[in-house]
This record gives structure tokens, sequence and C-alpha cells, in this order.
């Protein structure tokens, strides 16, 4: 059974017809010609092929094209200038400070699996400020993005690159230009 | 993947219509475990019903403090509210427990009860599993059972429920509101799941057509004193060897009301009656959580298997639940 749809990518409205079994992860890459989500596991359990829709980190491989009709989908490709930023930040050179950082801390070795590295921090930056907490946050006051933290909340994105060392200081460097959290996002008692 | 219809209901009794009126349909909420077995070919539906963005996605406050949360809630935003990290913590704890950041942004309420079990044979359509082709044998019987049940299995099934939502849902004694062909009803989420019998093909109570709406925290004071612990062979993203929700209520020493539920154990998740009535009453002493630990696991039967079985599961249980029990008293008496 086909049907049309229309889908925002990185900020331009894209109109396709897809099977119902296609999955947003093919209909980007296979369809549309957008390459940055990667298809690694195609099951749900590696992250490579994480983007946002609606502005928070999904699983492009896990998501029925069908369903995302009219939504607002961003990937690694998008962050940068030539996209829509997902959240308007942007540094001199185009890049997100994601991006950014992840170059200044060499956060890759063969790269396949950053660009869902890439919009998984970006995503998880915005979790944070929201003050939301994670399995390994404590106490009362505001969790610092620790490492502990970084890699909790990075856990959905496997790597078995060398470089996996570094993404937690691009993480925490991304995260200090962005600012500290946004007022109101302490931790509850 | 075999081909199939997709809709996308206006309304909640739309979606149940369509469901009900087609056995081989079936409801997609976040997708991250349908899509999968789509994939897989565990399941081969022919009409797919999107609910998710249906369903009430709201936490309601009702009286005295309980909370209903709409089962198109994800998991995330429920894990993050306000009123469920201090009211039910042990639900908080859970939900981040459990799976990704990214996975959490795309699962909901309704959905992840019904979330069914990570058996690895279950899973592989090229093994024998009761579960999946009723009749057809369990692969997991002399197979490999780290992950498997000590609790409540039988001959045919030993396939443990995967979600730690469920666990502390059981523990605080939630009840499922369900819309079905013949209207609502209620009912306790302790009694949703199944255990597997000679049918272990049916996880749950539910009938063809039912549709959680809302799931219903009642107000349990003691609540606000309770932990999720979650025991697993990596740090993160993994599901749970054994896992332990509780909540006590300490004064002068003495456990006067406890609520505890056990996770990666059973077929469902399991509510230790036995471990709370020991506690009940009975000083908070390592002897104490000794002893109901002994209560509740005096019928479990470890499964062998290649890998070394899981009899490890029971010591681990008994240091996990004890562990979970004396950090909360610790608190408690602060």
């Amino acid at each position: 059974m086909m049907s049309e749809i229309t889908v925002h990518v990185d900020g331009t409205p894209r109109r396709l017809t897809v099977d119902t079994r296609t999955t947003l992860l093919d209909a980007l890459r296979e369809r549309l010609g957008v390459t940055s989500p990667k298809k690694g596991c195609d099951h749900g359990q590696c992250g490579a092929c994480t983007v946002l829709s609606g502005g928070r980190r999904v699983l492009s491989c896990l998501t029925l094209a069908l369903t995302q009709d009219g939504a607002r989908v961003v990937t690694a490709e998008g962050l940068a200038a030539r996209g829509q930023g997902a959240d308007g930040q942007r540094s001199d050179d185009g890049l997100h400070p994601v991006q950014r950082a992840f170059i200044d801390c060499d956060a890759f070795q063969c790269g396949y699996c950053t660009p869902g590295q890439v919009v998984s921090a970006v995503g998880m930056l915005d979790e944070f400020a929201q003050g939301w907490p994670s399995a390994v946050t404590e106490g009362s006051r505001p969790p610092e993005l620790d490492r502990a933290e970084v890699a909790e909340r990075m856990s959905g994105n496997l790597c078995r690159c060398a470089a996996y060392v570094n993404i937690v200081p691009a993480v925490q460097q991304a995260a200090a230009e962005s600012g500290p959290a946004a007022p109101g996002a302490e931790v509850a008692e | 993947m075999k081909p199939f219809d997709y809709r996308s209901p206006a309304d909640p009794a739309a979606a149940v219509r369509s469901v009900a009126g087609n056995p081989a349909a079936v409801f997609l909420g976040g997708g991250t475990n349908l899509v999968d077995h789509l994939k897989l070919g565990v399941a081969a539906p022919d009409l797919v019903v999107h609910v998710a963005d249906l369903l009430p996605a709201g936490i309601e406050e009702l009286d005295g403090g309980a909370l209903r949360i709409g089962a198109g809630v994800r998991n995330s935003d429920l894990a993050a509210d306000r009123r469920v990290r201090e009211r039910f913590p042990v639900l908080s704890q859970a939900l981040l427990s459990g799976a990704s950041g990214q996975l959490r942004n795309m699962a909901t309420t309704g959905g992840n009860p019904l979330q069914r079990t990570r058996c690895v044979y279950f899973q592989d359509v090229t093994t024998a599993c009761n579960k999946r082709q009723p009749g057809s044998g369990c692969s997991a019987v002399g197979g490999w059972t780290r992950h498997h049940a000590i609790l409540g299995a039988s001959e045919h099934c030993l396939a443990v429920h995967p979600s730690d939502m469920a666990v502390a849902m059981a523990a605080l004694d939630a009840e499922v509101r369900v819309l079905g062909p013949d209207g609502e009803r209620t009912i306790p989420f302790t009694g949703l799941h199944r255990l597997p019998a000679d049918t272990p093909e049916r996880d749950t109570v539910l009938e063809h057509g039912d549709l959680i709406t809302a799931i219903d925290l009642p107000a349990l004071p003691l609540a606000r004193r309770s932990a999720y612990r979650k025991v697993r062979d990596r740090a993160s993203y993994a599901f749970a060897l054994v896992s332990v929700a509780a909540a006590v209520d300490v004064r002068d020493g003495v456990i006067t009301d406890a609520r505890v539920a056990l996770g990666g154990v059973a077929h469902v998740p399991w509510r230790a009656h036995r471990a709370e009535r020991v506690l009940r009453g009975a000083p908070a002493t390592e002897e104490t959580y000794r002893a109901a630990a002994d209560a509740e696991l005096a019928d479990a039967r470890p499964a062998d298997g290649p890998d070394g079985g899981n009899a490890f599961k029971i010591p681990l249980l008994r240091r996990t639940l004890a562990a979970t029990l004396r950090g909360l008293v610790r608190e408690d008496a602060r």
C-alpha cells in the first residue's frame, strides 16, 4: 500500500510516496538522498540512525515514515549552515557547536556513527537544559554534565572506534559553549 | 516484511473498532518493539493502526496526590515529570534505567507494558518458540537461559517480561484503564500480565482490540521513599538480569509498610507479596531482608543451560533486594 506524505527535512518540505513498510531511515536515505543518518544495526540498538523529530532525538530505523507525515525532521546535515538548525545555534564556520566540538576533540575515528552521535548529543543537551534527570543523576542539585552523566545520556549510541573516549569531552565542550542550563531546570527534591 | 495496510484514526474509539474488526490488526504505539518485530518476521499483521498520537499525552492530577498518566505520554516525559519524581521516584528511576534516550523519547506509557519478551528464541524465527508459534516447543529449555525466568515459568516457556517501568507499576498498585469493543474498564496492573502456563502466546489478559488509554497511580505516601535497582551485564542500555522496585515506611526502626516487585525473573513483573508480608512489622535489619528474600524465592526454579544456566539470579536477587531495602531505610533515617 502506497501513500503520499510530506516530511520537513532539514527545513525543506519534501513530498514523497512511500510503502507502508518504509522506515523514516530508508525514506531519508534511499528516497530523498539524505544520507547523513546511517544504517547501522537497523534494529534500534546502535543509534547511528538518530534524527530529531519535533526537536527530540529518535531512532529513524524504528520509525515508520507514514507516522512522520507533517513532521519536522533534522539530521546531522541539517545542523550545519546549509540546513535549518534545530536549535538556532551555529558557530562562525557554519557548523553547529556540537559538530565543531567533535572536530576539535577528534571525537570520531571511522566516522560512520558520528552523525548519529552528533544529533543524539544535540538532543541530549536540550534534554539536559530542560532539567531532565538521567539514571545516574543523584541528589537535589542541578546535575553537571560530568563524565558519568554524558556517558549515560549518550549510551544509546554505540561505537567500536578507539576514539570513543573523545566523545565525552566533545559533548562537554559543546555543553560549556551553550551555557548554563535553563532557569527552573533544577532537579526536584 | 509482509505488506500491510496502515490507518491513523481520529480517536481511540475508531482505533479500537479498526483493530477489533480484524483479527490480523495491531496497534502501533511508539514502534520501538513492533517495528523491529515487523522486520524480524516475529509480527506479520495485515493492518497497522497508529495510536501513539491520538492517545492522551498528559499527566492528570487526581485526588490526594494520585496521577493519571495518558497512554500517549512518552517514557522520557514521564520520567522527567516533577510530580512523578517527587511522589513516585521508583517509577522515574525504573524508566530512566530502561533503554536509551532515543527510545525513551519514542516509547509510550500504553505501549511499554505490552512490549514483548527479548528471549532470543522468541525473536529468532528459525527456532522453536511456543510464544511465537504455539505448540512448536521451547528452545530455551536446554538452551541459553542466562536471561530467563526463575519464578512462575512453565515447561512451555521460560521467557521474562522485559519492561522496567512495569516492575515499578506493579509495586505501586497502578491501575490500567482499557478501552475495548464493549467499552471502558479498569484492571489492576498486577492482573495485566499472565504467567505462561500452557498458553505462553498470551502475554496479558487483554483481548484483541483492547487499547490501554491511561494508567492511574493511586496516592501512596510511602512511595516518596521508593527506589528501583537494576542489575545488568553492562552499565547502561541493557535489559535487567534482575531488578527490584521497592517502597518502605519505617518508624522507630520497624518496617511498618512495604511494596516490592521484581523484574528479570518471571513472565510477569513479579509482585513480591511473600517478601512484603515478612517485611511488614519486622525490624529493619539484614536478617529481615534475608528472610524476605528467602520467603519470596522459596519456590524459585533456576534453569540449566550451556551458558551455565541462571541459578546465579537467586543469590543476585537476594543481594539486590537487601541493597535496595538497606538504601531506602538509610535514606529514611536521615
